[in-house]
């Protein structure tokens, strides 16, 4: 299998691994129970937290452990109140996007702010869409299907100077994008393991010490009294170790564009969508004219080849991504995008391997297609 | 997507898909914006479909259900091809998810428009 789906989630390390298994075998106890092995498993989770605020340029006290992106992405706009306003943007991953519905029922104000060609946002948007009652800016940073990377240091310029909180899912590029908390005046900030190389079911939310945060699950006092339930050991673990390797983006991103420059010099009609510069390391993401997104998706996987789509026929509703609309292109165009996003485990081979499939496919797709005129 | 191994293997290799020259209807269904495109021909003699043709544009659902609706209505008479359902489509596959349903229904209506362009001629 070549695997070019690292944005869904990647391959855990083998490191990772033994070191998860090495906790689940050994250091089971409850870091809540009093005992030695209660609090060896405490100190164990505490060493992580420390790693993570260092990481971001945080304290151990301003991390929360979840289970995962999405659980942060909820718990960060869980600050909002009936009557507050949120400045959003269009292209936010799922866990806001439609967590944005539930606001609105409890009164909630959403504004979403557009974004250009590239995926970008307009700063002077964002400045004219603040209200007095504007309590949080909430901005992906690394976009999961186009990779677009918005300044986060200008963002956190502009809400700093209104006061309002900032929160970013930074769920694609921690660890790809050197982030500080401090210097793009963040107040939260969510990542997760499964992106680099960690297990699933594991994340974190980064949240400023002044801010008061809401639970979404009540119970126990773990994590500050901010979020109940026994701590996921052994994942808390892996995400550590995960954060401590190397997921050595020189090579990715030489392999990414290496990967985009053969797809353009060898096929045609093909168009990368989002930014050429501006974009996460890992991720390329194009369309292919006249060819839909799920039958290429599934003819790469006949062909060993995982990747993924943002057309909507892999889904339930019939409108493609809300991401690829936002870039105002033509449906068309985002029914046939695919995703491929690379990690460390792929090889030159594996691209040149990939592109002679494309071209084949995409030919074949091409030639039953009613839309390409001859 | 959870596809039954007839949906896949018509997918991998169809057996009606592309240009129809000696057609004698035409019928065209769906729109880009919602994913799926197809373009039914057909040739008609002495009231018998005795080929056609499909194109699709669109996902594995609706090539391998427009495919398989191509050939149901080889050999029958335009009366008869008219009568095709969207059960007979779907059980030529085994089985379909349900949200792909309705990709074999613009197949059908593709193949109907088809007669109906055929019937104004003739």
């Amino acid at each position: 299998m070549i695997y070019l789906d690292n944005g869904a989630t990647t391959q855990v390390a083998t490191e990772v691994v033994k070191e998860m298994d090495e906790v689940m075998l050994n250091d089971y106890g409850n870091p809540s129970s009093l005992h030695s092995l209660g609090r060896k498993a405490k100190e164990l989770i505490e060493e992580v937290r420390e790693k993570i605020a260092k990481e971001i340029n945080a304290t151990a006290d301003e991390i929360i452990f979840t289970s995962g992106g999405s659980e942060a992405n909820n718990l960060a706009l869980n600050v909002l109140e009936s009557g507050d306003h949120l400045i959003t943007t269009k292209i936010e991953h799922h866990s806001i996007e439609v967590t944005l519905k539930e606001l609105e029922k409890k009164g909630i104000e959403v504004s979403q702010l557009n974004v250009d060609a590239e995926g970008v946002i307009d700063l002077e948007e964002l400045k004219k869409s603040f209200k007095q009652n504007t309590k949080l800016v909430s901005v992906i940073h690394g976009n999961n299907e186009i990779g677009t990377l918005q300044d986060l240091i200008k963002i956190g310029e502009v809400c700093s100077e209104k006061k309002v909180m900032l929160h970013s899912d930074c769920v694609q590029s921690f660890k790809k994008e050197k982030i500080d908390v401090v210097k793009a005046n963040l107040s939260m900030l969510s990542l997760s393991a499964h992106k680099i190389h960690g297990p699933k079911g594991v994340g974190a939310l980064y949240v400023n010490k002044n801010i008061k945060i809401k639970p979404l699950i009540f119970g126990g006092a773990q994590e500050n009294k901010k979020r109940a339930g026994t701590e996921n050991v052994p994942g808390i673990i892996g995400l550590g170790k995960a954060v401590e390797l190397d997921l050595e983006l020189d090579k990715v991103k030489e392999l990414r564009d290496y990967f985009i420059k053969k797809v353009e010099s060898e096929m045609e009609e093909v168009k990368l969508n989002g930014s050429r510069s501006n974009r996460l390391c890992n991720n390329a993401n194009f369309s292919f004219k006249y060819v839909e997104g799920e039958s290429l998706l599934m003819s790469l996987d006949l062909e060993g080849i995982a990747v993924s789509t943002g057309s909507a026929c892999s889904s339930r509703s019939l409108k493609p991504s809300h991401v690829l609309m936002a870039l105002g292109m033509g449906a068309e165009q985002a029914h046939g995008s695919i995703r491929f996003t690379f990690s460390k485990f792929n090889t030159k081979e594996e691209v040149d391997k990939t592109v002679d499939v494309l071209k084949k496919i995409v030919e074949r797709l091409r030639k039953i297609s009613p839309l390409r005129k001859k | 997507m959870n596809y039954t191994n007839k949906v896949i293997e018509r997918f991998k290799s169809p057996k009606h898909m592309g240009e129809l020259k000696e057609a004698n209807g035409k019928g065209k269904v769906g729109n880009p914006v919602c994913g799926d495109v197809m373009e039914v021909a057909i040739k008609v003699e002495n009231n018998i479909i005795v080929d056609a043709k499909v194109k699709t544009f669109g996902c594995v659902a609706a090539i391998s259900t427009s495919d398989v609706v191509c050939e149901l209505a080889i050999g029958k008479t335009i009366g008869d091809a008219e009568q095709i359902t969207k059960a007979d489509v779907v059980s030529k596959l085994e089985d379909l998810p349900p949200e792909k349903i309705h990709c074999s229904l613009l197949g059908l209506d593709a193949l109907k428009k088809a007669i109906s362009a055929y019937k104004e001629k003739h």
